[in-house]
């Protein structure tokens, strides 16, 4: 059994108790890194000096009221980190060695003194479904390297699957931690929006983008997030709601809770597979003294072409601020400050986030404004409503994290369309703007990890956590390992 | 249904400064016109009376008093420049 079989909790009583130190947590990080992630590719930059240092001088100074001392984290490489290169896995910013100031999440992991081992790869900008949009290397699934980890924090939920670190942060835009968090079988939460500050994080759609963690069990989700959360006066998008304890919340109590099983979550396009687990997990459910009924979002397949339309708008003008005068690459081609811009910008960007770029800026281009953008702002609205009106009498929407497992590496790269398809059932909840986790509740026949998406009411994690964490309890799928790096 | 053209495509590079071949200004006029024409099934709902959604919040203006504060030295902005000179970033003429 490996230290990072643990949890959090379990970790913190060792570290205190003297029976581990976190220099042995921040050791245990770096050998299975060097281990594996040859294989997985799960890292872009490495802070092996600085951490093992820090894990020194926790060690001299003991401090049990930091919730995660010593406890070995990776960073998602699009969350800004002081003096620690950020490179949003674009050429454009690969030399973007020493940023100015750490994200809000960064002070806060700070504060309860965990330990950033190194930023993970992603698509580039967090455009993507699959991490082959990464413009260093593609991630590659824990579980089977020929597969896709998923997108785009697809870095984030590998090196948890791998056993690398205990606990990472991604982002969320349309299902970027939820989604590689079902391929890979771990446990991914996608906050309520503005529950977490987004000071930091570099914007891909602002009104959609949130931060959240990836870990191996529920429990020490909860306890991330907690941490992470709270408003913040840095981001004028963070809620002024106050932060339950999220530990609280895991009871396990199941009796009289009503779910809502969406018929369209359930529909053709949902592999039998995932439909067998998603049902099997209803019935666990049901054991559990929770009552399940069928339940229609009719806006559902409207989701895709909304979400593509607004958060390419919003990315074109948020990616506007590559320029190539302040940070970043800028191209030696240019003897002229617009060509400059030009081809600083065509060298650094991938086809992917040139596609979105242009898809925005045409959205939002005289003439076509009210057709698309405008357009699609109102579907979004009746997808929010929708919601709401299934949340006046249910407590939570269940439902798959994603229409299928993992596919292969080259299998969807080559037809944006297909590739977009894999968000249909994770993107409603960032337009509506509600909390959502995946959690593994199953595998394929090739065994590949299934997740289960538990969707609640705005600023309601804690009922989504009850109910996930009551879940894993029950079932084992939690506690299965990938087989990297040989035998274990 | 939408067709975007080789030109349209040239012109929204344009805009959103971009520089395209003309190869994949074919790619990109054949992606744009599939993802425009998929996005014209919004045109199936009949949206007059709503309300569109920019945010989920039910945020007000947030204010607060402009006043200063020590945040980044001149030397720290520059850190990361491409280039500079005596305190300031440096760019290609702007002039011919």
């Amino acid at each position: 059994m490996s230290l990072f079989d643990h949890s959090i909790k379990q970790l913190e009583e060792m570290l205190h108790k003297k029976e581990i130190s976190a220099e042995d947590l921040v050791d245990a990080s770096y050998d299975r890194i060097h281990e594996v992630d040859d294989q997985v590719k799960a890292f872009l930059t490495l802070d092996e000096e600085h951490a093992r240092s820090q894990a020194k001088q926790l060690d001299a100074a003991p401090d049990e009221d930091a919730r995660l001392f010593g406890i070995p984290a990776g960073i998602k490489d699009n969350i800004v980190t002081k003096s620690l290169r950020t490179t949003c896995g674009s050429q454009f910013l690969k030399n973007f060695d020493d940023p100015l100031y750490n994200a809000t999440v960064m002070e806060k992991l700070n504060t309860d003194k965990a330990v950033t081992v190194g930023k993970l790869n992603m698509d580039e900008f967090a455009m993507g479904s699959s991490n082959e949009n990464s413009s260093f290397t593609p991630v590659r699934n824990p579980w089977n390297t020929d597969y896709v980890p998923g997108g785009s924090s697809g870095g984030a939920a590998a090196s948890v699957a791998a056993g690398e670190v205990l606990f990472s942060l991604g982002s969320d835009t349309g299902g970027s931690i939820r989604q590689p968090a079902s391929f890979s079988g771990v446990v991914g939460m996608k906050p309520t929006y503005g529950r977490v500050s987004r000071f930091g994080l570099v914007a891909f759609a602002s009104s959609l983008d949130q931060i959240g963690p990836i870990t191996r069990n529920v429990e020490d989700n909860a306890r991330v997030l907690e941490i992470i959360s709270g408003h913040d006066k840095m981001d004028s998008t963070s809620a002024d709601v106050d932060v339950p304890s999220y530990a609280d919340a895991l009871t396990g109590d199941m009796k009289g809770m009503k779910i809502a099983v969406p018929k369209e979550y359930l529909s053709e396009g949902v592999a039998p597979e995932v439909k067998k687990a998603v049902q099997n997990a209803l019935k666990v459910y049901e054991l559990l003294g929770a009552e399940w009924e069928e339940v229609s979002l009719p806006h559902s397949k409207y989701a895709v072409a909304t979400y593509y339309l607004l958060a390419s708008s919003e990315a074109s003008a948020n990616l506007a601020r590559f320029d190539g005068v302040r940070y970043g690459v800028r191209s030696e081609k240019a003897d002229n400050m617009a060509d400059m811009f030009t081809y600083s910008r065509s060298e650094g960007f991938g086809d992917e986030v040139k596609r979105r770029i242009m898809l925005g800026t045409f959205a939002l281009s005289s003439g076509y404004y009210d057709a698309y953008y405008k357009k699609a702002q109102k579907v979004r609205t009746l997808i929010k409503q929708d919601f709401d009106s299934i949340f006046g009498n249910y407590d939570v929407v269940i439902g798959p994290t994603a229409p299928t497992p993992a596919f292969k590496i080259g299998e969807k790269i080559d037809d944006p369309l297909t590739m977009y398809a894999n968000d249909i059932l994770t993107i409603p909840v960032n337009l509506a703007g509600i909390p959502g986790i995946s959690v593994p509740c199953g595998f394929s026949e090739e065994g590949l990890p299934i997740g289960l998406q538990i969707i609640g009411k705005p600023f309601d994690e804690g009922t989504v956590y009850r109910t996930a964490h009551a879940f894993e309890q029950a079932t084992d799928h939690h506690t299965k390992r990938p087989q990297l790096g040989g035998a274990k | 249904m939408a067709d975007i053209s080789k030109d349209q495509v040239k012109h929204v590079a344009g805009l959103a400064r971009l520089a395209i071949t003309e190869d994949e200004a074919d790619m990109f006029a054949d992606h744009l016109s599939s993802i425009i024409e998929y996005a014209e099934q919004l045109n199936e709902l009949g949206t007059e009376n709503v309300e569109p959604t920019t945010h989920v919040l039910d945020l007000k203006n947030v204010l607060r008093k402009d006043d200063p504060k020590e945040w980044i030295s001149k030397e720290e902005a520059l850190k990361n420049a491409p280039d500079k000179q005596d305190g300031y970033f440096r760019v290609p003429s702007i002039l011919e």
